[in-house]
């Protein structure tokens, strides 16, 4: 799914004719227009065989990929917001907090409560909703910086957070709602040595990345432009396949796909696709690229802000909700520093300090980056000290190495 | 007088496309107030940039003579060690510090990195007695108006030991009181051997305070008249300084008036910060199907204001006045209602009002009009290229293809970009803010083109503009503004550039005594 993503962009963006194409050129041609993204997913390749071979192959045992996805889960989540808000020029200190808030108000309401988790659930939606139009109401409507708004909100919800659960935690969770963050696809259909709904689902999304790749190669060739030689296009094609492939039956060969990845998987299909093609998207790249042209073309930048901090509230709930599911518990130190994981994510991923750049993809892909360092320096044995020396120095490099870009490239 | 204490030789300046100074002579005497005056873009801030070092040495032909010595100013310190100091129109003070603290920023009183408040606040407080200022050093400039504000920046020049002080435009956003203060200073200035270059639109100011006026036009020096006990008369600076022929060509047209369109009564508009200034005052106008209607008026007199608060009061605090539409009153409170009603205004910065120039010119195009290539909300990519093509192809918009960022166009490009924007959202009534301002005459011909087009089709054009021989050449009548008032409405057959300068030039005093 994740090359699916990046292509078409990079299709529109890129590649200026050129009379004479050699395939080294057209590649480099095709790179240069989404260096970033390109760049963070070679390098998120890199990654991940340096610490395979590191760990003896444990990395991408079966195991420990669906461990990954379910450790790194609610970040991506969170990312997934936190890049929208980004992109509109804006940022969210206060996520950690409220996700550790909702949490802990799904926490009360399900075990002092007894309501039932699914509408504990949906209530702890709505709490974030408010609470993201809460803050996004003083900074939209109000003009107060969304540094300030949100640093008051990252206190607010913290203390909030103790106030409800008296410095305890609250657990046990019901079963079914702890599977939104340990459980799996069910297992139908007959017994073979893979999870079979898992093998479905893999090869739909196969099918649904290479045509959408055709698609997007045949419009961009009837715009006039440049596309990638059929040679290398059907490299492209297979690298896609196989990397899905073997994705897919890492996955099967355990328990399946976890909820959690389908539940990324939607929200990056949903957001993915409302920023690139919808109405309001649109508009949230033109209030970061230039608020005031964007203003003065009829854009309701207002309305666009607040929706953006709405919506990062929601988000921030469930990745609250997420994580609760996974400790089985509300705690007070809950969603301590995933406002700057989730910001160091977008940024890996290629979003600009000056707002108006970005995709949803890139989020996940910087996500994944932090994840695998994560998990791939655990499994070596490198101290937490250590990781967060590497993990800074690679946002660094990261946003170092795109400034150094542009500045070259004379834009 | 002694002889002169600055001698300006041949000064020309190219920026990439244009010629900016060409062959520039400025003489000014020792202990004179100078006055310099020019249309719009003919070239008076461009030379100050040079005088004052903005503008490397390098950067431009010719020879600078201060005091009878040659200087290669490398940046501004350099020209303020020399006593060259300039006072921009936009003031320079940091509104959270003092008087005081503000008066020697980047100059202070201090012993190796420590400042000295006993020297800062005595020398302070004398410089302030020299401007006339009655203010305590620790008051802070944001409590201050604009008035005393240019007051400190004279007194700020004063504690670099200026010898000659420039002033761009120094009365601009001043009202009268403060503005004759000011003068007085000038001369008071003056007379302790001070010496003055002002730039200025208001040529009853020049004729009051200045000694001589070096005129230019189009980036070259006209003349420069000495102005003797007797005075000057305006009309012979205006004479000076649009003496100009229509050198573009303009589109053959016969234009077909239908009944009013557009409609603007009253409109007035105060300054967003500054409440008591009105920037705007009591505009009224109108256009008619298929007419083109100019808006003259020099740096300042509100054009752009009143439009920019017309379309969804987007400047300023609206404080009266009506719009219409074919005789219906419209409500344009925001840029949606105004873009719903059929108005569209294509601003006169593209850069920072107009594009988003990370963005490719499809998606700029698109803009404003999502919703034509969109359905339930989401766009239509596929649509949104085949319309930026179209564009790209009858605007002529020289880029490769549709998706390349706006940013890297040129400005003639961009323009094109920004109009074709507004002519997809298909308004009734177009308002052009310098529709050709920094662009190349090919592009300016092209531009030409399709505003004329625009009217044909029976839309109502409204164009600002500051370069007279455009408006004359294009428009089927003229209003004038100066002050924030419309102080004209000529007809072409009826205007030429001097009728318009004149009238661009009134003040409100002359006005009232004139009308």
């Amino acid at each position: 799914m994740a090359q699916t993503e990046i292509i078409p962009d990079s299709a529109q963006n890129g590649p200026e004719p050129d009379p004479s194409p050699s395939v080294g050129a057209a590649l480099a041609r095709a790179l240069r227009g989404n260096v970033r993204q390109y760049g963070m997913l070679v390098a998120l390749a890199l990654i991940v065989l340096l610490f395979q071979i590191w760990t003896d192959g444990i990395l991408l045992q079966p195991l420990n990929i669906t461990n990954l996805i379910q450790q790194n889960g609610y970040i991506l989540i969170l990312a997934i917001g936190m890049m929208i808000v980004i992109i509109a020029g804006h940022i969210d200190l206060s996520v950690g907090s409220l996700a550790a808030f909702v949490g802990a108000a799904a926490a009360v309401m399900m075990v002092e409560h007894h309501l039932p988790w699914p509408v504990a659930m949906l209530i702890a939606l709505v709490i974030g909703a408010l609470a993201g139009a809460w803050q996004g109401f003083w900074i939209a409507y109000l003009g107060i910086p969304s540094f300030i708004v949100t640093l008051a909100g990252m206190l607010l919800f913290r203390g909030g957070t103790q106030i409800l659960l008296q410095g305890q935690s609250v657990a046990p969770f019901p079963k079914g709602f702890q599977s939104i963050s340990s459980g799996f696809l069910p297992e139908v259909g007959p017994h073979t040595n893979y999870h079979n709904l898992t093998l479905l689902l893999g090869l739909a999304v196969l099918a649904v990345a290479v045509l959408q790749e055709l698609r997007g190669r045949r419009q961009t060739a009837s715009y006039g432009l440049e596309v990638l030689p059929l040679g290398l296009f059907l490299a492209k094609l297979a690298v896609i396949t196989a990397a899905v492939l073997v994705f897919v039956l890492l996955l099967a060969s355990y328990h399946g796909v976890p909820i959690v990845l389908l539940i990324l998987g939607a929200l990056l299909v949903g957001f993915g696709y409302l920023m690139r093609n919808s109405i309001i998207g649109r508009h949230t790249y033109a209030i970061g690229g230039n608020e005031p042209a964007a203003k003065l073309s009829g854009v309701k930048s207002k309305r666009v802000v607040f929706l953006a901090f709405t919506n990062m509230g929601v988000l921030a709930a469930l990745a609250g909700l997420v994580f609760a599911a996974r400790l089985n518990a509300g705690t007070p130190q809950a969603g301590i520093n995933f406002e700057l994981e989730a910001i160091a994510a977008a940024f890996i991923g290629g979003a600009s300090a000056s707002g108006g750049v970005g995709t949803v993809m890139g989020a996940i892909i910087g996500g994944l980056v932090l994840g695998v360092l994560n998990n791939g320096m655990s499994l070596v044995g490198v101290g937490t000290d250590y990781q967060q020396v590497i993990k800074g120095l690679v946002l660094l490099a990261a946003v170092g190495f795109d400034v150094y870009n542009k500045r070259r490239a004379g834009s | 007088m002694a002889g002169p204490v600055l001698e300006m030789r041949s000064i020309s300046k190219s920026f990439p496309g244009v010629k900016a100074l060409s062959e520039v002579n400025l003489t000014v005497a020792a202990g004179e107030v100078h006055a310099i005056c020019g249309e719009n873009g003919a070239g008076k801030s461009t030379l100050m940039k040079v005088l004052s070092g903005v503008y490397p040495h390098g950067g431009y032909e010719g020879e600078i003579l201060f005091e009878g010595e040659p200087c290669q100013f490398k940046d501004i310190r350099a020209s303020e060690q020399r006593g060259i100091v300039i006072i921009h129109q936009e003031l320079a003070l940091v509104p959270y510090l003092s008087i005081a603290e503000n008066i020697f920023l980047g100059n202070e009183h201090a012993t190796r990195g420590i400042i000295s408040w006993h020297r800062t606040l005595t020398h302070a407080a004398e410089l302030l007695r020299q401007v006339g200022l009655a203010e305590s050093p620790h008051t802070r400039i944001a409590d201050l108006g604009v008035g005393k504000q240019q007051l400190v920046e004279i007194a700020k020049a004063l504690a670099k030991k200026v010898k000659l002080l420039i002033l761009d435009e120094p009365t601009a956003a001043l009202n009268d009181e403060d503005s004759r203060k000011l003068l007085d200073l000038i001369l008071e200035l003056k007379a302790q051997g001070i010496s003055c270059i002002i730039i200025s639109h208001k040529l009853n100011e020049i004729a009051r305070v200045a000694d001589a006026v070096t005129i230019l036009r189009d980036g070259q020096t006209i003349e420069t008249i000495a102005i003797g006990p007797e005075g000057i008369s305006e009309d012979r600076i205006i004479r000076g300084m649009v003496g100009r022929d229509l050198e573009h060509r303009y589109p053959e047209r016969t234009p077909e008036i239908g009944e009013v369109a557009f409609e603007i009564e009253d409109w007035t508009v105060r300054h967003p910060i500054d409440q008591q200034r009105t920037v705007v005052d009591g505009a009224s106008l109108n256009v008619r199907r298929g007419e083109i209607v100019g808006v003259a008026g020099l740096m300042g007199a509100g054009r752009t204001e009143l439009a920019m608060s017309v379309f969804g009061r987007s400047y300023g605090r609206w404080s009266g006045g009506r719009v219409l539409l074919h005789g219906r009153e419209i409500r344009t409170r925001t840029v949606s209602e105004a873009i719903g009603h059929g108005i569209a205004y294509v601003t006169e910065d593209r850069k920072q009002l107009g594009l988003n120039l990370i963005d490719d010119i499809s998606r700029n195009i698109s803009l404003s009009a999502l919703g034509k290539v969109a359905r339930y909300g989401r766009v239509d990519r596929h649509e949104e290229s085949k319309v930026a093509e179209s564009f790209r192809r009858t605007m002529n918009i020289k880029a490769p293809t549709v998706f390349t960022r706006t940013g890297t166009l040129s400005g003639g490009n961009q323009q094109k970009v920004v109009l074709s924007k507004w002519i997809f959202a298909e308004p009734e009534v177009l308002i052009l803010d310098e529709p050709t301002r920094g662009i190349d005459i090919g592009a300016k011909a092209e531009i030409y083109t399709v505003i004329a087009e625009l009217a044909a089709q029976g839309k109502a054009v409204l164009v600002i503009s500051s370069e007279l021989p455009e408006l004359l050449g294009l428009c089927d009548r003229i209003y004038t503004m100066a002050e924030g008032r419309i102080t004209g409405e000529v007809a072409r057959a009826d205007a030429t550039q001097e009728s318009l300068m004149r009238l661009m030039t009134m003040s409100a005093a002359s006005s009232n005594e004139q009308v």
